[in-house]
């Protein structure tokens, strides 16, 4: 399978990136790993003429503080989140999440900037920065604008980057120490997209739930940010009563397609089977 | 589409080479370099038959452009034989240990075993198989491939053999 011809571009900053992006028009695609794009290139599903690649922009890589939140540069891959001691340490879910991703070729590759701007409901990352409430750094010709994850998931493949704009840099604001946290995924095996999964994030005060965000994976045309289920977990003490109607709460809002991975109210019910591990999992990780 | 000057290593060697940037880097290996080691076994990102080491990374060359790997220090099988043309531990161990029927996962295999060992030169049964997830064999159920990558291990940790082939 052999992809239609393109010209290729190998800017080393996001201005000449952003501008080449500008000019070129709408057949000019970002290339980041190209795990995502090049299968769809070589299925003609996607066939863009002009392919920007993004790989020799330094100012996009790596990972540091800024203030109380951590920057993540988009073309930073998943093998480098999963060997980030400050990520071990601040944000332990993103190396849970990127082990749960592909297999070790992919993820060497597949950079979290491609992930979150790809828009497919199946990346597992978009949940996790839903989950986290990071705001993505998205620079355009007219410069720089911050969008929420929780606001920059339209349909599928279809989010807020207007046409030109790429995806910068993700900011991610660190959970209190002590937090728990899980990334549960259902998967047919190594290298699947998630049948459902759900990330948890929680913060515990004694015996009781301080503050619960949670996200769901590959259950709509969109990852998901389940508010309500949140909420009615806020408070409580993860007892089976209030887990259970805040799993129903989260499992309301899906809307599952029925394809290979299973029928959409086996995949609704497996997206609440893994949310009530992630909470079992996320509360035995938490201090109080 | 004009071609693109590309300048590489591969396998030690200095390679410069015009390429039409939509040519996949196992293209440009298996039809422009010869190198027919690595192989096309799914051309879907998916069964590892494909894997080359670029720059310290086990790469799936059906994904990638060659033209993405301009700059590169690319390794594939017929680089693994030691300089004196004997073989390199993994290769040795899948012989010792019958880590190979059919062969074509094979230079994957040892591409991506190659890489782990650099990284973890003393992995755990589980590390290994998680370690070469991305790479599919149709013939040995995977228990012989493993024990090779043991055999590699304890080889080049300076093991004696008799102990590593047990
Ligand atoms: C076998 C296999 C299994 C996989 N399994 C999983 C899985 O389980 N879970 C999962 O989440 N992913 C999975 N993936 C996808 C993988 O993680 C991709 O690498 C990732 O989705 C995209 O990252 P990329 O850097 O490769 O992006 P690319 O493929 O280069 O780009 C993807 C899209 O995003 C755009 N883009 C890229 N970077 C930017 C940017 N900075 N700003 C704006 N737009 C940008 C591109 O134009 C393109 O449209 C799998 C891939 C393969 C091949
Ligand atoms: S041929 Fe590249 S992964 Fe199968
Ligand atoms: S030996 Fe035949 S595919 Fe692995």
């Amino acid at each position: 399978m052999i992809p239609g011809p393109f010209a290729y571009h190998r800017p080393t900053s996001v201005k000449e990136a952003v501008g080449l992006l500008g000019s070129l028009g709408d057949d000019a695609r970002a290339i980041a790993g190209g795990h995502s794009l090049i299968p769809m290139m070589k299925l003609r599903l996607a066939s863009p003429t002009h392919l920007i690649d993004l790989a020799a922009v330094a100012d996009l890589k790596g990972v540091r503080e800024d203030g109380r939140d951590i920057v993540v540069g988009a073309m930073t891959t998943q093998h480098e989140l999963i060997n980030s001691e400050l990520l071990a340490k601040k944000i332990p879910i993103l190396r849970e999440t990127s082990l749960l991703i592909a297999d070790p070729q992919v993820r060497y590759i597949g950079t979290v900037g491609g992930n979150v701007a790809n828009g497919d409901p199946g990346n597992d990352m978009p949940a996790v920065m839903m989950c986290l409430n990071a705001i993505y750094h998205a620079v355009g010709k007219s410069g720089e604008r911050r969008i929420a994850a929780r606001e920059f998931y339209q349909g599928a493949y279809f989010t807020s980057l207007e046409p030109g704009e790429i995806v910068t840099a993700i900011r991610i604001p660190v959970p209190a120490a002590g937090h728990g946290y899980a990334y549960e995924k259902l998967k047919r095996k190594i290298g699947d997209y998630a049948t459902a999964a759900a990330a948890v994030v929680l913060t515990m005060q004694g015996d009781k739930v301080a503050s619960c965000s949670i996200g769901l994976t590959n259950v709509a045309e969109t990852p998901l940010w389940a508010e309500e289920a949140g909420k009615i977990l806020t408070g409580s003490t993860l007892d089976a009563a209030t887990v259970k109607k805040a799993v129903a709460a989260a499992e309301a809002i899906t809307s599952p397609a029925t394809d290979g991975r299973g029928p959409a109210a086996y995949r609704t019910k497996m997206a609440g089977v893994m949310l009530t591990r992630a909470l079992a999992s996320a509360k035995s990780r938490a201090g109080t | 589409m004009a071609k693109s000057q590309i300048s590489l290593t591969v396998n030690g060697k200095k390679v410069e080479e015009l390429v039409e940037p939509r040519t996949l880097l196992i293209h440009f290996l298996r039809e422009q370099l010869n190198l027919t080691g690595p192989h096309i076994g799914c051309d879907t990102s998916h069964c590892g038959a494909c894997t080359v080491d670029l720059d310290g990374k086990s790469v799936k060359s059906c994904t990638m452009f060659a033209v993405q790997a301009n700059g590169a220090d690319i390794r594939t099988i017929e680089g693994m034989a030691n300089a004196d043309g004997t073989l390199h531990a993994l290769q040795e161990g899948f012989r010792e240990m019958h880590g190979l029927q059919c062969g074509f996962c094979t230079p994957g295999m040892i591409l991506r075993a190659y890489r782990l060992l650099q990284e973890n030169s003393n992995p755990t049964e589980e590390e290994i198989r998680f370690g070469i997830s991305g790479n599919l064999c149709r013939c040995t159920g995977y228990q012989n491939i493993v024990k090779a990558i043991q055999y590699a291990a304890a080889k080049l940790g300076g093991v004696p053999l008799q102990e590593a082939a047990e």
